[in-house]
């Protein structure tokens, strides 16, 4: 792209025969990655990281100047434990897989889990969702509906139900049934309203009557367009409910999700999918090199 | 995280003790430090750069006073500053016409849905005549929630479930509104992106076939660097009148207000803090200045001294 090419041809005119990087060149570097909702600290960080390559390393164009930092970022991305995951697969020996889908406020939990059964299925595999947002209004239709798109059963027990007990049933019919994969939707919750974030808890440790070790996954879902509290928002529902995978939704906007480099750095927790619209076919499987490329394009 | 800007710009100043006035040498670190706040409370980095270019030009030559520190003076200014730049006063919004037409718009799960059944709930108690639109034909459960929201707050809900077409189902909304006495309109829109030209067009076409007195964008206040984008796209289309700001019950910085009202200059005219339909307010600039600072008394001990 043409605006891409522009700012590495800015950083190379700036660099040509140095060995160290100077102000112009850094400066230029920090305002993409700021203006990617990096953050200033994550930005410090990989500034002083390629900072310590140029002037070990002596680079000379800015084609080596483009990869290192295009090296560096993608380090800062936690790896995927079980690469097996990677095309919408399941750990073998594990049946039923039970994954449960937090996060704040209409990020895209329901969308997503919508989304996610479609691509299990054509997978091959059996899902069952559970409707545990008896809060929100009309949530539990929102699932139903997903589930008929799909085709994919959905346990409900109606609105202002216990979400425990949904989640509870969702894993027992999951089991009745030889279910491959159970998915489990939450309500949206802030993770600064601590009943509502012990009540994650409470979920997970009533599904674990049922399957000891569940939930498997727990997927915190992300909105690509969120500035720095995401980072807030991992650490608190990570400390609730130990979070085990990410999920970076609305991508397909001009937004680009870059405080997922942080919080991957920090939490060591790893991206899994990312969505890209609102139709069924809208989620991709993270591809770290793919999204380092998106921060460094212009819109 | 800056949990308190003041003692970080008292730190920057640190190495000038002494020193009574603001000067061109010593104000250099403290504005670095005003514009790292800002960035880390979500401001577009190149808002607080021109913001904090500014508050440069301010602090100048200013003497310290002895009762406070610089970097407590500098809070001050920038609070101010901000403060100034988020409007002064609050806005109320127009009701005009019969029936009055309010159009809600903004990207998905901003809170569009839940803000229109706290308006509608929030002028009723005003005694008028509210009726509620539902214009979001793709969203699964779009209809159902509004509905639900309406049947909580005592108001009627106009909906089409079979009409795909929005302009259509907002046109019938008003004739019913006027056969049956309703002084107010609001009508619910889809979830959209400033980059999806149809979607777009749809509520280009809305606020052209309706022609309503107020045009709210509502935005989540934990929106991040791309908030001037999508505020900018939508008011080139829309022109609206008015920000709602969601949200904000939560912990973000909401840097993203100063961003929207200094990009597309238009007024922050409710505040949403909740699930609960009485969880809406008016929007008071002082607050949300302080709140992006993130520091609560150090205005009122400077104001104080
Ligand atoms: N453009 C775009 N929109 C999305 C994407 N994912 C979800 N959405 C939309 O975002 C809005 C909110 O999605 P939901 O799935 O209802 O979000 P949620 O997290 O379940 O919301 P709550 O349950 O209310 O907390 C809907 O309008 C979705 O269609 C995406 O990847 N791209
Ligand atoms: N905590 C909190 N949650 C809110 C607030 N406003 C809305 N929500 C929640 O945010 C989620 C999305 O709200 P909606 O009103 O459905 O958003 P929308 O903009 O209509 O979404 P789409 O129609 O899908 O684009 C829901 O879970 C709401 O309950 C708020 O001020 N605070
Ligand atoms: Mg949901
Ligand atoms: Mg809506």
């Amino acid at each position: 792209e043409k605006t891409k090419e522009s700012f590495f041809g800015k950083l190379g005119k700036a660099l040509v025969g140095k060995s160290t990087v100077d102000d112009e060149v850094l400066d230029n570097l920090e305002e993409i990655l700021v203006a990617s909702d990096v953050g200033i600290n994550t930005t410090v960080k990989i500034i002083e990281r390629i900072q310590n390559r140029v002037s070990k390393d002596k680079y000379l164009g800015t084609t080596e100047l483009d990869s290192i930092l295009r090296e560096e970022v993608v380090a800062l991305l936690s790896d995927t434990s079980d690469t097996d995951l990677k095309e919408f697969e399941t750990p073998p020996n594990v049946k039923p897989y039970v994954i449960m889908v937090v996060g704040v406020n209409g990020v895209g939990k329901t969308t997503t889990i919508g989304k996610l059964s479609a691509q299990y299925k054509k997978a091959g595999k059996s899902v069952i969702l559970g409707a545990a947002d008896t809060f929100r209004a009309a949530a539990v239709d929102q699932l139903k509906l997903w589930g008929e798109r799909v085709g994919v059963p959905v346990i409900a027990k109606g609105m202002n139900t216990d979400p425990s007990a949904v989640a509870f049933e969702t894993v027992q019919a999951g089991v009745e049934q030889n279910a491959d994969v159970i998915i489990i939707d939450t309500a949206g919750r802030l993770h600064t309203k601590v009943n509502l974030m012990s009540e994650l808890t409470k979920i997970k440790r009533v599904m674990q009557k049922v399957v000891p070790d569940a939930p498997h996954d727990v997927m915190l879902v992300l909105d690509g367009s969120t500035g720095q509290n995401a980072m807030v928002q991992a650490r608190e529902f990570t400390k609730a409910t130990e979070v085990s995978s990410l999920a970076i939704t609305k991508l397909d906007g001009t937004a680009k999700g870059g405080v997922v480099i942080g919080i991957s750095d920090e939490f060591q927790i790893p991206v899994r999918y990312i969505g890209v619209g609102e139709k069924v076919e809208d989620l991709q499987v993270f591809n770290k090199k793919e999204f380092v490329d998106s921060l460094f394009k212009k819109n | 995280m800056f949990d308190n800007l003041s003692l970080k710009l008292d730190k920057a100043f640190q190495t000038l003790k002494g020193q009574g006035r603001i000067t061109e040498i010593n104000v250099a670190t403290t504005v670095k430090e005003i514009r790292k706040a800002l960035i880390d409370a979500d401001v577009n980095y190149k808002v607080a750069k021109e913001v904090t270019d500014d508050i440069r030009e301010k602090a100048m030559g200013q003497n310290v006073l002895t009762s406070i520190s610089p970097g407590q003076l500098l809070t001050k200014i920038t609070n101010d500053e901000l403060t100034h730049l988020m409007g002064g006063e609050s806005v109320d919004i127009t009701i005009e016409g019969n029936p009055a037409i309010i159009l809600i718009a903004g990207l998905q799960g901003s809170g569009k849905t839940t803000f229109s059944g706290k308006l509608a709930s929030y002028l009723k108690k005003q005694g008028r005549q509210v009726l509620l639109t539902a214009c979001d034909i793709y969203r699964p459960a779009a209809i159902k929630q509004l509905q639900v929201l309406g049947e909580q707050i005592g108001v009627e809900v106009y909906a089409e479930p079979e009409n795909k077409d929005a302009v259509k189902i907002a046109k019938a909304a008003i004739a019913h509104a006027k056969k049956n006495n309703h002084r107010i309109v609001i009508v619910d829109t889809a979830g959209r992106l400033a980059v999806d030209e149809e979607m777009m067009n749809e509520i280009a076409r809305l606020k052209e076939a309706l022609a309503p007195s107020e045009t709210l964008f509502v935005v989540d206040s934990m929106t991040g660097q791309d908030a001037v984008n999508t505020a900018k796209a939508f008011n080139d289309r829309l022109n609206f009148d008015g920000v709602v700001l969601t949200k904000l019950d939560g912990d973000t910085r909401g840097g993203a207000a100063l961003s929207i009202r200094r990009v597309v200059e238009k007024p922050i005219k409710f505040i949403s803090m909740g699930e609960k339909m009485e969880a809406l307010d008016r929007f008071y600039p002082d607050r949300m200045a302080s709140r992006i600072l993130g520091m609560g008394d150090v205005v009122t001990l400077v104001e104080k001294a």
